[in-house]
């Protein structure tokens, strides 16, 4: 809909206008603070609930999975690869577990569905590889966040 | 000529050729710099002390960016029309005097000017307009929509706005009658009136007021400088005029843009606020600063020179200021403003003047 103000008797001549605006935008310039965080020495904090990238819990430098496969099972993206071993303790074991980053959705289904607590979402949100790399098992198991 | 003559010939041309060039470079810089700030960002600050060599490092993408024309593009024009832009951009600067004649101890005479022609101001025009047909070439070489609505927005706005910027001078050179822009810089040292201890010189700006609102005005236009930007319009028209153009062809346009809006602001200054006529203050900087003969004649020049690019600098950063505070006028409002504000304005003001002579007052 056209909305029609009223205007004031020297508007229809801008020039006023600009000089008002161009005061503004000084103003601005010099004085308003500036809202740009330097990225790599200073960070935005984000929640503790902030879906980031994946890590596996360890306890005694062991990892917690039990390949049980509900991870990759529930999964939209299917990006879980894992192949499932045996201890010598007879315990199962994933002998391999990737994630291909690249196709998932950060959805945390895989942090809901595990019984052992094991896959879980850091905070961190720096993801950038020079290659497509595929995160493994032992990758997984260095990244901690701020968990 | 003698040797002399060329010699300086070729200081002088050489020493505009690296000013000229050094500008694009550092407004670029100011321009990113100066719009992150008043956006509340911060613009880049990375590279260089603030940030100051990013431009070099932009050059340095620009020359070795791969640069293939586009398929059904005419390659003749298409070739051509960046230089086009690049070339009158540079030329118009030969008729530019950055300060006054500077006496050399052998008693020869250095005209701080490429030529002191006696039809400077129409000179600067005349090869100024010729920047539209580089536009024209590239929108109509170019095969591609966009740029050929860019071009034919650019060609409507700068016949329109020609007509009021040529006649918003006519008061200015009416006033000082005189063509040569070294006249007209020098009559603005006399004397206008006398405030207090305050002595007003006779600035085109105190006696063309109207005149320069004109110019100011029109002069955006013919930079294709926002609010006036209509040939490039991002949001409507993608880049306009130079859409097809990538690498060090797009470079050439940018640094013609550059150029060009550094000759409006080298025209305002001259015609409008005394060219190189020294700060206030200056003066007696000089009087007090005990020097005799040619010294003192070098550091006036220097002074005069360092003045003018004060006041050019000044207006090249009002242009920026502009550009980053106006949005862009709808094409109907550009045409209204342009032959139904603008162009009486300029009318009523040679009028004005003319009168004003008549009744002999300046
Ligand atoms: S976050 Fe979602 S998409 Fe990513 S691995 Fe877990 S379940 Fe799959
Ligand atoms: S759901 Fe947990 S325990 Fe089961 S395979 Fe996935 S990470 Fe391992």
């Amino acid at each position: 809909m056209l909305i029609k103000k009223k205007q004031g008797l020297l508007q229809p001549y801008y020039l006023l206008e600009i000089i008002s605006g161009l005061w503004i935008t000084l103003r601005k310039m010099l004085f308003d603070k500036k809202v740009t965080i330097q990225f790599p020495e200073e960070r935005r904090v984000y929640s503790d609930r902030y879906r980031g990238m994946h890590y596996i819990k360890a306890v005694n430098g062991v990892e917690n999975c039990t390949a049980c496969m509900l991870c990759p099972t529930v999964c939209p993206a299917e990006c879980i690869h894992i192949e499932a071993g045996e201890r010598s303790d007879k315990e199962k074991y994933p002998i391999k577990f990737e994630i291909d980053v690249l196709r998932c959705c950060f959805c945390g289904m895989c942090e809901e569905a595990c019984p052992k607590d094991a896959i879980k979402l850091s905070s961190i949100y720096e993801m950038s590889q020079a290659d497509r790399t595929v995160f493994d098992k032992g990758f997984l198991l260095d990244q901690r966040g701020n968990k | 000529m003698e040797v002399f003559d060329w010699g300086v010939l070729a200081i002088k041309l050489g020493f505009l050729l690296v000013l000229l060039l050094q500008i694009p470079p550092i407004m670029v810089w100011v321009e990113r710099r100066g719009s992150a700030l008043m956006q509340n960002r911060l613009g880049p600050n990375r590279f260089g002390p603030l940030g100051l060599l990013q431009s070099l490092a932009d050059a340095i993408k620009f020359i070795f960016k791969e640069d293939r024309p586009p398929g059904m593009v005419n390659t003749f024009y298409w070739y051509l029309a960046p230089l086009i832009s690049v070339i009158p951009a540079f030329m118009v600067f030969a008729a530019m005097p950055f300060a006054s004649n500077l006496t050399l101890p052998s008693g020869q005479v250095v005209h701080l000017q490429l030529a002191d022609l006696d039809v400077g101001v129409l000179y600067i025009f005349a090869i100024g307009s010729l920047g539209v047909y580089s536009i024209i070439m590239a929108g109509w070489s170019s095969n591609s929509k966009y740029a050929l609505f860019g071009s034919l927005r650019s060609s409507n706005q700068m016949i329109s706005y020609e007509l009021s910027l040529g006649l918003s001078i006519i008061g200015i050179l009416m006033s000082f009658s005189s063509l040569k822009i070294q006249d007209i810089v020098m009559a603005q040292a006399q004397p206008l009136m006398q405030l207090g201890p305050v002595v007003i010189p006779k600035y085109g700006i105190f006696i063309q007021p109207l005149g320069f609102l004109v110019f100011l005005v029109a002069v955006f236009a013919e930079t294709n400088r926002l609010p006036f930007d209509l040939p490039e319009g991002e949001s409507e028209i993608v880049a306009g005029f130079h859409l097809e153009f990538g690498a060090m062809k797009f470079a050439l346009f940018f640094l013609a843009e550059y150029v060009n809006m550094t000759m409006a602001c080298c025209m305002i200054v001259s015609l409008y606020f005394g060219g190189w006529q020294l700060l206030p203050g200056l003066p007696g900087l000089i009087g007090a600063s005990g020097l005799t003969g040619f010294p003192l004649e070098a550091l006036r020049v220097g002074l005069e020179f360092a003045s003018f690019m004060t006041k050019v600098a000044f207006f090249l950063w009002f242009f920026v200021w502009v550009r980053w505070t106006l949005p862009r006028f709808r094409f109907d409002q550009l045409m209204n403003l342009g032959w139904k504000v603008m162009f009486p304005l300029a009318l009523l003001n040679v009028a004005l003047t003319a009168f004003l002579i008549y009744r002999g007052m300046f």
